[in-house]
């Protein structure tokens, strides 16, 4: 639109024609009160606190619902209007309950700021305030009436942005209350059938809507906020942890989407909101253990467990050769660590036995792409694209980013979306076509759009340019067949699923047989070759391969960093016999119960490095929360690897300058301080990395070595997602398919960390109680 | 719906509800008549309604109820079967509407929102019905009763209980 | 059933045949009936918009505006099907005429519904009814029948090639339906809150399309203005106010009714001569000239007063619907300030905080006020909040609120300061609200 000038308190503005006073005056830095105008959400004009003057009207004016045009003069900034704004709260308050001191806003409310702000302090009425009861509407929200405003951020939250409509208004005037979808027989209950993403927490700007895992824990000011990803799913949101000094380290007491300044931009699913506790698990590892005579795991001092686990692995290597050593890695662990465990493993261990559970094919997505550039996509893209066509995959219950994303994209930009998929998905609702596709349709699908005989494919071969976002049903061929069918068609970028916090990362730093980090074949090494002394040439064992060799007796000793084969593979004690077995978890987890050897890991929450979700965005974690007792793995790797007597310069590149102190980016509470001295080191070209223990040592080195991950470094220690390229080597020699098992978790799930989250437990037996609630009635 | 699924309502309405809901350009538009011809046959907006009405119009039962409950003449409790609904806004005020309705408290033994135990009538006191040059005005259901004075009040009471006496009854079908 | 009324100032034109059994068909076609759709479809939309625009007919449901204006500015190309919309909401307190419309004349409603609909070009028309009104919309419902059995109503109508079809909607029980991009919603099948303007109806209005909202009052004169020719109506009312306009007199009068009245007519001469005077002998104290939301007027200012928009703005209050209630010197003002507002509070939607917490509060305070346990800085802040509802809120409706509140506390303050100091209410009726 063509932009128009106008005058705001006597100031020259210009914005494009249409856009709403309240955000063109925001832009310009004159901020106008609103409790119900939220950006992105439909228009309300019910709060009344945006009110302005404008020349030659009558009545004051909407700021939220006024479209700017050429000449239009306001005052926002008058006696009158603070008069009508202070007003506006002294109405608000009179039925308010004041409990400030107590309410889980405080401290973090709108109305609060507002009253301050207009002065709305003494009270006009002498009259009892309308009284209701507290609701419980689920495990994760409550409602408290009194306290709410009748924004109707939350109502609009839950419909337009997640498509929910879970919630609703009824009754009306002062008795009018916000209401959740479900009531339980009798109709005195209600509860909130959903997704339960606490959104509507989210966007409350009071302490209406309250989340049942935070609720009268703390004051705000009483928790440090870390900003970090989260640890669930292969989209990446960011958040913000709430952490606060406990007994045994500190707690993480509430996650939430706080500065909204991250890849997911108001977005947070029920995962990263209420998914921390299996921090707190009675699971949870806090020593290491060894196992005794008697065969039974008993604690034992690091400096043991240590000892035992490396002298066997030295034992093994050097009796027996690399070769009859395993290395399992992680979906959960950082680039760092991944990167550290198969650098390990090739150059300490001496082997290429090594691999992660794979859920995602990224090595054949790497190979179809190999040789070009720029046709990956970001997330973020996903959200601006104007045609994007989504094959398999069900976003709204695996990304509930991507699918926020999208949603708003055609919500917003009207983009379409073009659906292919074996099954019915609820983004179906926002698709402009969908494609069924018979089961296992996927592979001629490439054919079926070149074809271009269909209105579905002609309607996607019209698109100018395409995002392509397509599902794990796609493996081997059939990426490559995507993968062609698009790079033909020119103006297509490509963006691959998979299920886990760093899936991506795992396979992208080399935690593959086969394949160095970038996808390089280990048998064409490159630059490997020179760093890597010794490694060996040929692709090692598959996990599946290892798990065989071990029950053949062919394996001494298997490594496992924050993996769960026993659970996912069924790995057991019979097949491990002959095997020492060396498991570093956060969680004493099924394979850690089989172990020799268990070493207690920090969570994600609890370290800093990068992670890389399934688009090839990278981000920083911080630590946040501590814990008596771990270490992260990158910690725990590199003394591994000392105590068997390597290098710990060799393996870790630090204190180039000569500097040792080590900043604490790994320690404290309060490491969100180093990040920003880190920050600041890196802005005056210094050098952040003191100690071997310290993993963004290990950042140059990925930089330099892995192909697509050149990044912009002031980008990514500010906290910002920075993308990357999936690989670039030449696509020669894909070793044979490696087997891929996703794990499909949905919304409340998340592999192993989910059993040992309760706060998600309690979501998934809620939904499930009442869906047989409702199917019942 | 279709013709094989099991209603709610008798024969009559539910074709009436059929009928209702092809009359607009938009389905939804038969929301609100829809809602209060079920209630006058089922006597209030019980889950089941509730549940049937939002299948006829093919959206959710919290949308039904979003809507329902904005309008005062639904309810979701069960009334009398002659439900007598006393107007004392200002022009009905002026000339005794307050008198009527402590008449009727008296001659049914009940307070306003009351239902007599025998089911057969309820009290409210509702906001103007539209008959104020004829005032004290009420309705028991749909009918008005207006220029009233306390003293025509128990003939007006048993008139109803002829009424009920004479369908044989006394509560909602 | 409602009473007849008459009088012999009274100039009936939309009453003309009310008492003479018009609800059927054939008696409305006796009485001149549907000739004025038949001149309109002969004389085309133009025509038609001209001589409503110089009828000076002003909307009857309480803004007054202009309504051949309001039908001009229908665009005259439309994407979107357009629609006339009929508001027989009828729930402003001191208002039943639409009431005696639909019982007496409902063929009126039709015919004025078919004249807009030629006007502006829609094919589809709606009569809403307050859901209350099931009597009449049972009397509507069969007249829409009998006009569709005799071709007025259909796909051809008057045997033309233009379609027009009416449906008929019930509401179910809320006040503020009646304004009319609430009654819009209300009609969707949703709740009855207002919607954002602009855009305005007449642009962006009911299903989306160009929508014309009139009241039924406004609707029934038209083929009446058909009928006489709009320079004939017009010079029965005053300047700028055409026409005549049923008055309902309600309250302290000795006959009270609904009487059919020129544009501009005394005020005074209403009460005392039309309506018979205050009843028993009594005196005056104070007439809400048009509705319960228009401030009070006291005699003294009613004196010289003509009824019609101009006139009863310039005295600083409205005519609104028309519904003018006198109230007797035995009358407590504060008592009926806080039934006022205690409808206000029970009706607004609750949308935006100003109409909904203020009316709330309003209620409370008075609520407390006349119960004697007022304090004195209760009357400020009575004034205080109304005047910060004031032209702040979503719709009409706050304002609808406020501004009766600040006529009872302005021109009644002494009679709120005889409450203070525990001192009862000087009208000995104490009448406790039980909560509507
Ligand atoms: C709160 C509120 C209630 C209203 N109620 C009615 C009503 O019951 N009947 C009516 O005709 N107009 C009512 N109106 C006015 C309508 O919004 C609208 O102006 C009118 O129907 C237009 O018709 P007219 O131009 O013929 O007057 C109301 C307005 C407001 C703000
Ligand atoms: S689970 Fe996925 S979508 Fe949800 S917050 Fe975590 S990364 Fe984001
Ligand atoms: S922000 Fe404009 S009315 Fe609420």
């Amino acid at each position: 639109m063509a932009d128009v000038t106008f005058t705001v308190n006597g100031k020259k503005l210009t914005a494009p024609a249409g856009t709403l006073l309240i955000e063109a005056c925001r832009k310009a830095g004159i901020e106008i009160p609103a409790f119900c105008y939220y950006p992105g959400l439909s228009l309300q004009a019910a709060c009344r606190m945006c009110l302005v003057r404008q020349e030659k009207v009558p009545k004051l004016q909407t700021a939220c619902t006024t479209p700017v045009a050429e000449g239009q003069v306001f005052i926002t900034d008058s006696e009158e209007i603070a008069q009508a704004r202070k007003a506006t709260i002294q109405l608000l308050l009179g039925n308010h309950p004041l409990d400030c001191p107590v309410c889980d806003a405080g401290g973090e409310c709108e109305l609060q700021d507002m009253t301050f702000k207009y002065g709305a302090g003494e009270s006009l009425y002498a009259d009892a305030k309308n009284h209701r009861e507290e609701q419980q509407w689920s495990p994760a929200v409550y409602y408290d009436r009194p306290r709410c405003i009748l924004c109707y951020r939350c109502t609009r939250m839950c419909g337009e942005g997640m498509d929910v409509w879970a919630l609703g208004i009824q009754n009306r005037g002062v008795r009018a209350a916000i209401t959740p979808n479900g009531r339980g027989a009798g109709g005195e209950q209600a509860w909130l059938d959903c997704e339960q993403c606490g959104m509507c927490i989210d966007v409350c700007p009071v302490g209406a809507l309250t989340s049942g895992s935070y609720r009268y824990k703390t004051r705000p000011w009483e928790m440090n906020h870390v900003s970090t990803v989260c640890t669930h799913c292969a989209d990446g949101c960011k958040v913000t942890l709430g952490v606060r000094q406990s007994n045994d380290g500190s707690e993480i007491i509430r996650a939430d989407n706080r500065d909204k300044s991250g890849i997911n931009g108001d977005f947070l699913c029920a995962k990263g909101r209420f998914g921390f506790d299996f921090v707190e698990s009675p699971e949870r590892l806090a020593k290491p253990l060894l196992r005794n005579a008697e065969g039974k795991l008993e604690p034992a001092t690091w400096e043991q467990a240590l000892r035992r686990a490396a002298s066997k692995l030295k034992e093994v290597r050097d009796t027996r050769g690399g070769g009859a050593i395993g290395v399992i890695g992680s979906n959960h662990t950082t680039n760092e660590e991944n990167y550290l465990l198969q650098k390990l493993a090739r150059t300490v261990l001496g082997t290429n036995n090594i691999d992660h559970q794979r859920t995602t094919d990224y090595a054949a997505f790497a190979a179809a792409l190999a040789g070009h550039t720029g046709k990956a996509a970001s997330l973020r893209e996903a959200a601006t694209a104007p045609a994007i066509l989504l094959v398999g995959g069900n976003p709204t219950e695996e990304h509930p980013l991507l699918a926020w994303q999208l949603r708003t994209n055609v919500r917003l930009n009207r983009a379409r979306l073009y659906i292919a998929n074996a099954k019915t998905i609820k983004l179906e609702r926002q698709a402009r076509a969908v494609q069924t596709l018979p089961e296992g349709g996927y592979a001629k699908l490439a054919a079926y759009l070149e074809e271009g005989a269909s209105d579905f494919s002609k309607a996607v071969a019209g698109e100018e340019s395409l995002l392509v976002i397509f599902g794990q049903e796609f493996r081997g061929a059939d990426v490559k067949a995507l993968v062609n069918w698009g790079l033909k068609r020119g103006n297509v970028r490509f963006a691959f699923l998979g299920d886990y916090a760093n899936s991506r990362g795992a396979a992208d730093m080399g935690l593959l047989p086969d394949r160095l980090p970038g996808y390089v074949p280990v048998s064409e090494p490159g630059a490997f070759a020179e760093e890597y002394p010794g490694l060996p040439g040929t692709a090692g064992r598959t996990l599946p391969e290892m798990i065989e060799a071990a029950a053949a007796g062919e394996l001494g000793a298997l490594l496992v960093v924050g993996a769960n084969p026993a659970a996912n593979r069924g790995l057991d004690r019979a097949a491990l016999k002959n095997t020492f077995v060396i498991v570093v978890d956060i969680l004493l987890t099924e394979t850690a119960a089989l172990a020799d050897v268990v070493l207690p890991a920090a969570s994600l929450y609890e370290k800093t490095g990068t992670l890389t979700n399934t688009f090839g965005d990278v981000q920083m974690v911080s630590k946040a929360a501590d814990r008596a007792g771990v270490k992260p793995d990158f910690e725990i790797l590199v003394r591994l690897a000392g105590a068997m007597g390597a290098d710990a310069r060799q393996l870790v590149p630090f204190g180039a300058g000569g500097m040792t102190a080590d900043l604490g980016q790994s320690r404290g509470a309060s490491a969100g301080e180093a990040d920003r001295h880190a920050v600041w080191l890196a802005a005056n070209n210094l050098e952040p990395k003191l100690s071997p223990f310290d993993p963004l040592a290990m950042l140059d080195e990925i930089e330099r070595l892995v192909p697509g991950y050149r990044m912009d470094r002031m980008n990514l220690l500010g906290g910002n997602d920075v993308p990357t390229e999936p690989g670039l080597s030449p696509a020669s020699s894909l070793v044979g398919a490696a087997p891929i098992v996703p794990a499909h978790n949905g919304l409340f799930t998340s592999g192993t960390l989910g059993k040992h989250c309760t706060a998600l437990k309690n979501l998934a037996e809620h939904q499930a109680r009442e869906m047989a609630e409702a199917v019942a009635k | 719906m279709s013709q094989e699924t099991m209603s709610l309502f008798s024969p009559q309405l539910a074709a009436r509800l059929d009928a209702l809901v092809e009359k607009y350009p938009r389905r939804r538009s038969a929301l609100v008549p829809m809602l209060l011809y079920a209630q006058d046959e089922v006597g209030y907006l019980s889950d089941a309604v509730v549940a049937e009405v939002a299948a006829r119009i093919g959206i959710t039962e919290l949308e039904v109820r979003n809507v329902a409950t904005y309008y005062s003449m639904l309810r979701f409790k069960p009334a009398g079967k002659y439900n007598v609904q006393v107007c004392t806004n200002i022009s009905c005020m002026l000339r005794g509407g307050y008198e009527i309705l402590e008449r009727f408290q008296q001659e049914l033994g009940i307070g306003p929102k009351g239902v007599t135990a025998d089911g057969l009538f309820s009290l409210e006191e509702v906001e103007c019905i539209g008959a104020c040059c004829w005032a004290p005005a009420i309705q028991v259901n749909y009918d008005f009763h207006d220029e009233l004075k306390p003293e025509l009040v128990p003939g007006i009471v048993d008139s109803y209980r002829g009424k009920a006496q004479a369908e044989g009854g006394s509560s909602h079908a | 059933m409602p009473r007849l009324v008459s009088h012999p100032d009274e100039v009936k034109i939309v009453t003309r045949r009310f008492g003479l059994g018009a609800a059927d068909i054939d008696r409305y076609m006796e009485l001149g009936g549907y000739a004025a759709a038949k001149k309109c479809l002969e004389q085309g939309p133009e025509w038609v918009i001209e001589e409503m625009k110089a009828s000076n007919l002003r909307g009857r449901g309480g803004a007054g505006f202009p309504t051949g204006m309001k039908w001009s500015f229908v665009p005259k190309q439309s994407a979107k099907p357009k629609y006339v919309l009929v508001n027989g909401d009828e729930s402003e307190p001191g208002t039943c005429k639409d009431h005696l419309i639909f019982l007496h004349d409902p063929h009126s409603v039709i015919e004025g519904t078919i004249i807009a609909g030629l006007a502006i070009g829609a094919k589809l028309g709606f009569i809403y009814l307050r859901g209350e009104y099931r009597y009449l919309l049972q009397i509507m419902e069969k007249a829409v029948a009998d006009a569709y059995a005799r071709g007025f109503l259909g796909k051809k109508i008057f045997g033309s090639d233009t379609e027009f079809q009416i449906i008929t909607q019930t509401g179910a029980g809320a006040y503020e339906v009646g304004e009319e991009s609430a009654l819009m919603e209300s009609l969707e099948g949703k709740r009855g809150v207002p919607r954002i303007k602009p855009p305005f109806p007449a642009v962006v209005g009911l299903y989306g399309g160009p929508t014309v909202i009139n009241n039924a009052e406004t609707i029934a004169t038209v083929p009446h203005v058909i009928a006489m020719g709009a320079a004939a109506y017009a010079a029965v009312g005053s300047p700028r106010n055409g026409g005549t306009r049923l008055f309902g007199i309600s309250g302290h009068v000795e006959r009270p009714g609904v009487y059919e009245l020129p544009m501009g007519y005394n005020l005074k001469k209403m009460i005392y001569e039309v309506a018979g005077g205050v009843r028993g002998g009594r005196q005056l104290k104070a007439v809400v000239p048009g509705g319960s939301s228009t401030p009070v007027l006291l005699p003294e200012e009613i004196e010289n007063l003509g009824m019609d928009f101009d006139q009863v703005g310039k005295a600083g209050s409205m005519l609104g619907s028309g519904g003018v209630v006198a109230i007797d010197d035995q009358t407590c003002i504060v008592e009926f300030a806080m039934r006022t507002i205690s409808f206000y509070q029970h009706e607004s939607c609750g949308w935006c905080i100003p109409c909904r917490e203020g009316t709330d509060w309003l209620k409370k305070t008075l609520t407390r006020f006349h119960a004697g346990f007022g304090e004195a800085k209760d009357i400020d802040n009575i004034r205080y909040l109304a005047e910060n509802m004031l032209g702040r809120t979503f719709c009409p409706l706050g304002d609808a609120a406020a501004m009766p509140t600040l006529g009872f506390v302005k021109k009644f303050r002494k009679e709120f300061e005889d409450h203070l100091n525990g001192k009862p209410c000087p009208f000995a009726k104490h009448v406790g609200l039980a909560v509507v």
